[in-house]
């Protein structure tokens, strides 16, 4: 098996991923899909720090986690907020800009 | 001396600031405050003149430079006056004038509240009007110039609660732009000829000029004098003037206003004599308003639009004059001065006669006037007798003279012009015996008997219409129609018989005393030049053609206005008296030929705008805005429609950059 | 000889994985896909974030697998430990057992998405399968001194301003989250007397709320409380409950309970009845042959 299969995997669940962004319109649904492809992300860097023998890749994905982290945070409170405010945690709720 | 000069135009402008701006405090003594800076300016001019008398002939001119107005490299005006024999007669004229009509107004306009504001406004006119006369470069004439079309247009509407009234200021205003575009035009094409606009160097290099350029110049100048003087073609803002308190009219037709365009082409002289063309136009307008004006007032029956036919007239022999050259510069201010005497006199007393009957212009319901206005019918006749040219009087003196010129231009043009001025006489001593026969003699036609009707009105025939004069003198012409008040003539006061006597003085020795010895003659030919040119008749054959046409003209009135009862209503006329009432359909011409096709051009320029230029800007937007509404519905608001295009951009970036891989 | 062997087996080894990788893969890899397709199908939050935490656990699975020890490490506590865990918190204060409906409200949204998503798959799994990446290193060399040795001595030289940075921005998310649920109080607290005032003034209601479950069939928080009529009365029910929708009516329950209890005594009564019935016939056809 070549390793590339990671690769296909990886962008499989990406892809996965952002249908669920598109579909969904429970934001904290949304907010897993988008941390689904954080993480296939992390995977294809994995996959291509193995391919070229060094560790680069895997900084990366440390890095995207860190980031992931911290962006997990700032929306959750964010949804929390939405919640509090509009009684329902629906993407197509807030569609303040709508004419 | 020189500083003095600055000071003829400051007191009257004074005058103007302090009475404009001073407030309801000078109501009570504001008028008296006018006359005697009107006054003060005429002391100023008296005082100049015993000075200037002092001098020899060449040595007379005085000059003030008072202060730089617009200095600029290659353009240098001035405010700096230059007094003359010229400027002094206009001077005296101006100031002199202008002050016995201040004196007169204190009591014509004692019981209009605004008297205050009208004071102030004759004091603007004086001002502008000395301005004019005593600037030493056209561009200090021009601001002269317009200040005297500010003030006429605030004056002829000064009752602006009268619509007719506003719409004569209106009028008048508007033509006299016309006429000034002309005058703005010559300074303009001095400037680029002689680079500089004094009069000095214009004058003095207009030898040295093209013809062209000279007849160029001098036909501008000539249209800038049309509008100010009312000649033909600008000649239709004068009648309705009218419109204005009578003081006004006396200070316009007489001392200031119409007199500026002959001083305007005498000043400018130098440039009518290089270009015959020009001073050809000159005569021709001059006669043909001459006979225009005649014509007009022969057939009005309100006195002052009889007036102010005359007026017109008189100024058409003066234009006239002046187009003649070198031979009439001199009678054209010599007629100018007599006729201020004279025609203000008149003017004066039309108003004192209005001012006795309740305001009634119409000449068909005066009569027999003489017995109860003795003081205004002396000095009205005096001032008939002048304005005919009786032998002896003023204006006898001055026409007389013009007439001369005119057959000593020489040639066809000699004996044509000369012709018509003679058939102005005759026509002038017609319509102006008409006007005293109506006013003064006769039966008194506004007694009115039992059944209120007026005595002597015509029972109603077929073939008698009421006047059908323009619509803006209808309201104004029979103001005491509706009364039942029957008017009680009487003698007006003082303040204003005294200048009436004085103009009456002036009438009957002004032209005396300025040909005794040629003394006119001699005083202005250092400005003007004089030249006594080849009449073919001698002056003995021309005085007694003039007298003869004289006695004929008013032979013609007296059989028509004399001898028969005057008919209250006018009778329907020949079609060129109907004509003649409606200004010789002067207002029409102007109509068909001037507003018509404004209001064409106006119409076609809105469509074109509301069809082109607003389809196209309206146009567009309304393809912008229905795009935006398509394009709007994109914007849905929600964010995972949003995402979509993202998302789809996203795939369409791969896909650009796989094919750019391949490829 | 056995150089060439040498260079066949490294040749091989660049090539492909072992067998045992390869059966793992293929395991592990459609249990993940499983996973995704639940989490973005799954009608209750609560289950697409545990469906989540399956394939983050996978994918930590194929981290060690790729040598990546530390960070399959991480990938378990940090991801499946704790940021599962706050969702699952959010999750269970939004209202676990809400379930979401399914059903698209925006017109053309799921075949634009299915386009986009087939196009974008498609064209991905395309660019990778025309990349030439036949040969692959391995992490052999790169690990020989250890992962996590090898890892900080990069994060630590090379990366060292990217890493703090990141520091940075932990600490301003952190408190962009205590910001964002912080409210600011921006006036006094208005005091006891003033808010019984201010409660009497607006009309409201001045008792304490009626308690759940009243004269209803049990006194759960979430059973609101019976009005005399019989009808349910939301009042009673805690106001977080009421936003989650996560009300029980049981109303009708007590009606059903006495029509169910009615027919079952009717249908005893019967039986007694009939029993009775033929006991009498009984009788009588004994007295009858007596």
């Amino acid at each position: 098996m070549s390793p590339v299969n990671y690769l296909y995997l990886a962008s499989l669940l990406f892809t996965i991923g952002a249908a669920g962004v598109l579909i969904r319109r429970n934001s904290i649904v949304v907010f897993m899909c988008v941390e689904l492809m954080l993480n296939a992300c992390n995977l294809a860097f994995v996959a291509f720090s193995r391919m070229h023998g060094n560790l680069d890749g895997q900084i990366m994905a440390f890095f995207t986690m860190v980031v992931a982290a911290a962006e997990v945070v700032v929306g959750l409170a964010i949804i929390v907020m939405l919640f509090r405010s509009r009684h329902s945690a629906s993407v197509d709720d807030a569609s303040l800009m709508k004419l | 001396m020189e500083n003095l000069i600055g000071l003829l135009v400051a007191a009257p402008l004074l005058g103007a600031a302090v009475l404009l701006c001073g407030g309801k405090r000078l109501d009570r003594a504001g008028h008296w405050l006018g006359t005697a800076l009107a006054a003060a300016s005429f002391v100023i001019g008296v005082v100049l003149f015993a000075d200037m008398l002092g001098r020899d002939g060449e040595e007379r001119a005085l000059h003030s430079h008072v202060f730089s107005w617009i200095p600029v490299e290659g353009f240098q005006a001035d405010v700096a006056f230059q007094l003359d024999q010229l400027s002094m007669t206009f001077v005296l004229l101006i100031s002199g004038v202008g002050t016995l009509i201040h004196l007169y107004s204190v009591g014509y306009m004692e019981h209009d509240a605004r008297r205050r504001r009208f004071f102030g406004y004759l004091n603007l006119f004086l001002a502008a009007m000395l301005l004019l006369v005593l600037a030493d470069n056209y561009l200090l004439l021009y601001a002269g110039w317009e200040g005297v079309g500010l003030a006429s247009y605030l004056l002829i509407g000064f009752w602006q609660h009268k619509p007719s009234a506003a719409t004569a200021a209106k009028k008048a205003f508007i033509v006299n732009r016309v006429g000034d575009m002309g005058l703005s035009i010559a300074i303009m094409l001095m400037f680029t000829t002689f680079g500089t606009f004094a009069f000095e160097p214009v004058l003095a290099g207009a030898g040295e000029t093209s013809e062209g350029m000279l007849t160029a110049i001098g036909l501008m100048l000539l249209l800038a004098a049309c509008g100010k003087s009312a000649q033909v073609p600008l000649q239709s803002w004068l009648g309705d003037a009218m419109e204005g308190p009578t003081p006004v009219s006396a200070l316009i037709h007489a001392a200031t206003m119409v007199t500026a365009g002959v001083y305007l082409i005498t000043r400018s002289g130098a440039v009518f004599n290089g270009a015959p063309d020009a001073q050809l136009v000159v005569t021709i307008v001059g006669a043909v308003t001459l006979i225009f004006g005649a014509i007009v007032g022969c057939a009005k029956d309100d006195i002052k639009k009889a007036l102010a036919g005359s007026t017109m007239s008189q100024i058409g022999y003066m234009v006239l004059a002046a187009g003649l050259g070198p031979i009439g510069y001199v009678f054209a201010i010599m007629h100018l001065v007599t006729h201020g005497f004279f025609k203000a006199g008149l003017f004066l007393g039309a108003g004192s006669v209005m001012h006795g009957m309740n305001d009634e212009v119409d000449m068909r319901k005066y009569g027999g006037l003489r017995k109860y206005m003795p003081v205004t019918f002396v000095t009205f006749g005096l001032g008939y007798l002048a304005i005919i040219g009786f032998p002896g009087l003023s204006g006898f003196w001055s026409k007389d003279k013009i007439i001369e010129a005119a057959f000593a231009k020489g040639g066809t043009e000699g004996w044509i012009l000369g012709g018509v001025a003679l058939l102005g006489a005759a026509i002038t001593a017609y319509y102006m015996t008409r006007v005293m026969l109506m006013t003064f003699f006769g039966e008194p036609r506004w007694k009115r008997d039992a059944s209120g009707a007026v005595a002597g009105a015509s029972p109603q025939r077929p073939d008698v219409e009421p006047v059908a004069e323009n619509a803006a003198d209808a309201d104004t012409a029979h103001p005491a129609t509706g009364a039942a008040a029957e008017p009680h003539p009487h003698e007006s006061p003082k303040s204003m018989t005294i200048p009436m006597i004085v103009l009456a003085f002036g009438s009957v020795f002004a032209g005396g005393l300025f040909s005794l010895n040629s003394s006119f003659v001699h005083w202005l030919e250092p400005v003007t030049g004089h030249d006594h040119g080849h009449s073919p008749l001698s002056a003995a054959a021309v005085t007694s053609a003039t007298v003869v046409v004289l006695l004929t003209g008013v032979a013609l009135a007296w059989a028509q206005y004399g001898r028969r009862p005057v008919p209250v209503l006018a009778p329907r006329g020949s079609l060129l008296t109907r004509a003649a009432r409606r200004d010789l359909l002067q207002d029409d011409f102007n109509h068909v030929a001037l507003v018509k096709p404004g209001e064409y051009l106006t119409r076609g320029l809105v469509y074109v705008d509301a069809k082109a230029v607003d389809g196209a800007v309206n146009g567009t937007a309304a393809a912008f805005g229905g795009l935006s509404g398509r394009m709007r519905k994109v914007q849905n608001g929600f964010v995972r429609s949003y995402a979509v295009s993202m998302f789809g951009g996203t795939a369409v970036l791969i896909a650009a950059t796989l094919l750019m891989r391949a490829v | 000889m056995s150089g060439l062997s040498l260079t066949h087996t490294l040749a091989q080894q660049a090539y492909s994985t072992s067998t045992g990788e390869a059966v793992q893969f293929w395991i592990l890899g459609s249990v993940a896909v499983i996973g995704a397709l639940c989490t973005i199908l799954m009608r209750r939050a609560v289950h697409s974030a545990l469906c989540l935490a399956g394939t983050m656990i996978i994918l930590a699975v194929f981290y060690l697998a790729n040598g990546a020890y530390f960070l399959g490490v991480v990938q378990i506590v940090v991801y499946t430990g704790a940021i599962m865990m706050l969702f699952l918190f959010v999750v269970m204060l939004v209202g676990v057992t809400a379930a979401d409906s399914l059903k698209e409200t925006l017109k053309g949204q799921r075949w634009l998405a299915a386009l986009c998503g087939l196009g974008f798959g498609v064209l991905l799994i395309a660019g990778i399968g025309n990349a030439s990446l036949s040969t692959f290193t391995g992490l052999g060399e790169a690990n020989a001194g250890g992962n996590v040795e090898g890892l900080a001595g990069l994060i630590f030289t090379k990366y060292v301003f990217a890493f703090e940075i990141t520091g940075a921005l932990l600490i301003t998310a952190a408190v962009g989250a205590m910001v964002l649920t912080h409210r600011e109080r921006t006036e006094r607290m208005p005091s006891q007397r003033e808010q019984a005032e201010a409660r009497v003034r607006s009309g409201k209601q001045l008792p304490p709320l009626p308690a759940p479950g009243v004269y209803a069939r049990h006194n759960a928080v979430d059973i609101p409380g019976l009005l005399p009529d019989g009808t349910p009365s939301e009042l009673t029910v805690n106001k977080t409950l009421r936003a989650r929708g996560q009300i029980r009516d049981v109303s009708g329950e007590a009606l059903a309970d006495l029509a169910a209890l009615e027919q079952r005594a009717e249908e005893r009564l019967e039986r007694d009845q009939d029993t009775e019935d033929r006991a009498a016939h009984d009788r009588d056809t004994e007295e009858a042959a007596k």
